[in-house]
């Protein structure tokens, strides 16, 4: 193995003034144009990473509090629901199966396109890139900045179809045609499915042009010294998910349009000949309704993992820190990620094992799925070797990270149930499969964007969270978590069947709903712990302890920047003289060599010695 | 200052995960929130593969998070002065639980092809016993009539009631009217979604007389909680006699419908 410190001895630790062009914005000019082009259309990567930060925050609320409704009516189906109940009531304070349809879909949409892909890629890649890599900013900078403003559109598509006619898409998030593209087929299925479709197209304009921007960036900004093999976990998580949203999205993209050219220009894309839905006359046919379950998932695919492999990424990153050693086969990790990467173009096909799809297909996609199990053992097993031996800190940026490697267990090792074609037909589309997305989704990404926000929320305000309060937020979230999720594989093994409003008049599951109730009850605490986090976030915005520039002593180049980083980054330039988890280094006196310190001539000696 | 009761806690959170966990699932079946009762011939199939999987997870489930628990409580650096050791990993290791899990997995793909051919790819070769379509909300069945043969004056029609023969194959032909749909039998362990426009076969033996539920596993609008139905496991007899009533009550109540004014075009 090449000895860490001895391959870049030749560059000193050049220290240059900031670029101009930051200089220039630094001065102060006030007034409200300045306020705009500072605070809201700003060019600067960490504005909009925090732009997109608070946006998806935001998001990530209101999709709670839709989880929250769906629970209420699967716990207690028809039976009043408070506070809220009033608002949308037809008959009293109870909710009518097709407002519970809407639910459910908003509720994974709002998740996944508002929330976790802009949360990972948006905010984190945007804020963490550049200065990870050593650069002082962005490649394309106006691109990033309409990354960001292409959210908005959406935002205002998903959240005004709540308002029209016939409320919200509620074809699912999957938007299965012909529900989706037939309008006699569902109340919702008029402008709310249309304003789902417009938003959709928004959210992947903007995930577009973060991509180009960050691939660009990484590509050709890092710092002098910044090998591609010294880039941090989190930058190849990033790197990779922009590969796959370049790749993949065009697919979504165009299968979008075909819906909308379906529904509002009268093709048949997705229908077949002479579909008779609710007595409505047959539009155009000659499609396919699987045809759109291809194109789907051929982008929806790939999006399971830009949904995690960033989280995967900062979560190395954090256990590294914090256990005080490096990672374990790095090389191995990279390699993984890039497998994950293209084993998830072909993997699709696992989500239409029962859709009708040829049986003899779905061996094939079987086996390339049960294959991609294994990319992800390896980076388990290799996060066990990275905290075996170490000396391990009980941060809660810690302790988050430790959760998203216990839940991701889970959440790995159930997808093998559904990849077994045979177990499947019977789990397919029920609580089983609802149990492993959430153990990916929530207990996974969402424990590693926790891990991340507390362990980057000194370099992005200054100060530092409240550590007693978030570990309560942390063990809260983590009991009452547990106690939603896990219990769905016991409902799925009944065969429980996901997206029904009132599931109880069947014999097979009339006696679920004690189960469900106390899930419920798990999900509203769940929910209710989150007020610990906001509390914790504002408070310490303002009133937190203040943060040097490397409050964790770790290794990376975003550290040796101030706390919050000015425009431009950094006020010297950063020169990379080793890989980012030189932590514990033998014959080093302090416990961590950043990737900027000049090279330790003792550690140089030894390491040439051991050669 | 070193807390060392800090660390404790947190490890023993993290070995509370695989202890509750295989809690959870030892004590489920007990109150009968387990796999409902299977009357199929091939269910058991899908079953033991079921077991067995658990099985095999189950062991890395515990091993890993007892191995994370371990870890956790050993490396706490508040309670022990040991420095960590500096490491950047091991090739031989990568090596091991590269092929080891690469193993099993393929082991595990080619394991149980042979019983998904068997329920999805070996269709017994015979006219289907009856035809189910999927509307928005209910299952429409349309047994051949006297013939034999679908699609003729005589064909028997009836909605969500579905009886079937044991212990012999049945064939279904399903279709669709409007949506997707998914035809649900969990005692059979059978799950196909019913799509416009294609004619998908099901079939499968049941060995136990019973009437279950027939459950719709793919969302079909508001109304897909409620599309449910009942299939009725008979021997042939009883079988052949419903059968009989039933058509005489068609007979009775309404003319048959003409020829090709079948629900659904062929």
């Amino acid at each position: 193995m090449t000895p860490p410190t001895a391959t870049a001895v030749d560059h000193g630790h050049v220290t240059v003034s900031a670029p101009a062009h930051a200089r220039e914005l630094h001065s102060p000019k006030g007034g409200l144009g300045h306020f705009l082009s500072t605070y809201v259309f700003s060019k600067d990567h960490k504005v909009i990473g925090l732009q997109f930060l608070f946006s998806t925050l935001v998001w990530f609320l209101i999709g709670g509090l839709l989880a929250l409704a769906v629970r209420w009516q699967i716990a207690w189906p028809w039976s009043d629901v408070p506070v809220l109940g009033k608002l949308f009531a037809q008959e009293g304070g109870q909710m009518a199966p097709e407002f519970y349809t809407m639910l459910f879909t908003m509720h994974a949409s709002v998740m996944i396109f508002l929330v976790i892909i802009p949360i990972l890629a948006g905010a984190f890649g945007n804020y963490l890139i550049p200065l990870m890599i050593g650069a002082d900013d962005m490649a394309f900078p106006t691109l990033n900045m309409l990354s960001y403003w292409f959210m908005w559109p959406a935002f205002f598509f998903f959240g005004a179809s709540f308002f029209v006619e016939g409320g919200a898409a509620s074809g699912g998030w999957t938007s299965y045609p012909p529900l989706s593209t037939n309008t006699a087929s569902s109340p919702a299925s008029g402008w709310g499915q249309t304003l789902w479709l417009l938003g959709l197209t928004m959210v992947g304009v903007s995930s577009m042009l973060g991509s180009v921007n960050y691939l660009t960036t990484i590509i050709l900004m890092r710092a002098p010294g910044m090998t591609m093999f010294r880039l941090p976990m989190t930058i190849w998580g990033m790197f990779i998910t922009a590969v796959l949203q370049a790749f993949a999205l065009p697919v979504l993209t165009a299968a979008g349009f075909m819906q909308l050219s379906d529904r509002a220009l009268g093709t048949g894309f997705f229908s077949p000949e002479g579909l008779i839905v609710n007595n409505a006359v047959p539009g155009a046919g000659g499609g396919q309704p699987l045809l759109w379950q291809h194109l789907f998932w051929f982008y929806s695919h790939p999006a399971v993992y830009i949904m995690i492999l960033p989280a995967m990424g900062m979560v190395s990153d954090i256990l590294t820190t914090f256990a005080r050693k490096p990672l374990f086969g790095y090389r191995p990790m990279v390699y993984s990620v890039a497998g994950i990467a293209g084993l998830g173009f072909i993997v699709w096909g696992h989500h239409m094992f029962m859709s009708g799809m040829n049986p003899a297909l779905g061996i094939t996609f079987m086996v390339s799925t049960m294959m991609i199990a294994l990319p992800s053992a390896v980076k388990t097993f290799n996060w066990l070797g990275t905290i075996w031996g170490g000396r391990i800190q009980f941060t809660t940026s810690m302790l988050f990270a430790l959760a998203f490697v216990s839940m991701f267990i889970i959440g790995g090792l159930s997808g093998i149930f559904m990849a077994a074609t045979p177990v499947d037909i019977f789990i397919h589309d029920t609580y089983f499969i609802v149990a492993h997305f959430h153990y990916v989704l929530f207990a996974g990404t969402a424990m590693g964007v926790w891990a991340a926000i507390y362990f980057w929320f000194p370099k992005m305000f200054g100060r530092t969270m409240n550590e007693f309060w978030g570990k309560a937020h942390f063990f809260l979230t983590f009991i009452f978590m547990n106690g939603t999720f896990f219990t769905m594989h016991i409902l799925g093994a009944v065969g429980f069947p996901r997206r029904l409003a009132d599931a109880y008049h069947y014999e097979t599951f009339h006696h679920l709903q004690p189960l469900n109730a106390f899930m419920t009850w798990c999900a509203i605490g769940m929910v209710a712990s989150q007020i610990i986090f906001a509390a914790n976030f504002f408070w310490s915005m303002f009133y937190g302890p203040v943060a040097g520039r490397n409050p964790w002593n770790a290794n990376t180049l975003e550290w040796t920047a101030p706390s919050p980083p000015g425009h431009g980054n950094f006020d010297f330039q950063p020169v990379v003289h080793r890989g980012p988890y030189e932590y514990s280094v033998p014959g080093c006196e302090k416990d961590h060599l950043m990737q900027t310190d000049p090279p330790n001539p003792a550690a140089v000696a030894a390491a040439l010695a051991a050669h | 200052m070193r807390n060392r009761l800090s660390g404790i806690f947190w490890s023993l959170l993290f070995l509370a995960v695989p202890v509750l966990g295989v809690a959870t699932f030892a004590v489920a079946p007990a109150f009968d929130h387990w796999l409902p009762k299977d009357v199929s011939t091939h269910g058991v199939q899908i079953d033991s593969l079921f077991y067995f999987i658990l099985a095999l997870t189950g062991i890395v489930f515990v091993a890993t998070e007892v191995l994370l628990f371990w870890f956790i409580w050993k490396y706490d650096a508040a309670r022990s002065d040991r420095p960590a050791t500096y490491i950047q990993g091991s090739h031989t290791l990568e090596v091991i639980w590269t092929i080891i899990p690469a193993a099993v997995l393929l082991f595990l793909a080619i394991y149980q092809m042979n019983a998904w051919a068997d329920v999805k790819m070996r269709r017994p070769d015979m006219p289907p016993t009856v035809e189910v379509v999927a509307r928005q909300f209910e299952w429409r069945l349309r047994y051949p009539g006297r013939d034999g043969e679908l699609g003729t004056p005589d064909d028997l029609h009836l909605t969500n009631d579905l009886h079937l023969p044991i212990d012999e194959d049945v064939l279904i032909q399903l279709k669709s009217m409007d949506v997707l749909h998914s035809f649900f039998l969990p005692n059979v362990r059978i799950k196909q979604d019913a799509v416009p426009g294609m004619k998908i076969p099901v079939w499968f033996k049941a060995r136990e007389s019973g009437e279950f539920d027939i459950v719709c596993a793919e969302l079909c609008g508001w109304g897909h909680y409620k599309m449910k139905g009942r299939v009725t496991f008979e021997p042939r007899p009883q079988f052949d006699a419903w059968l009989e009533r039933k058509y005489a009550e068609q007979e009775a109540t309404q003319p048959p419908p003409e020829a090709g004014e079948s629900l659904v075009a062929n």
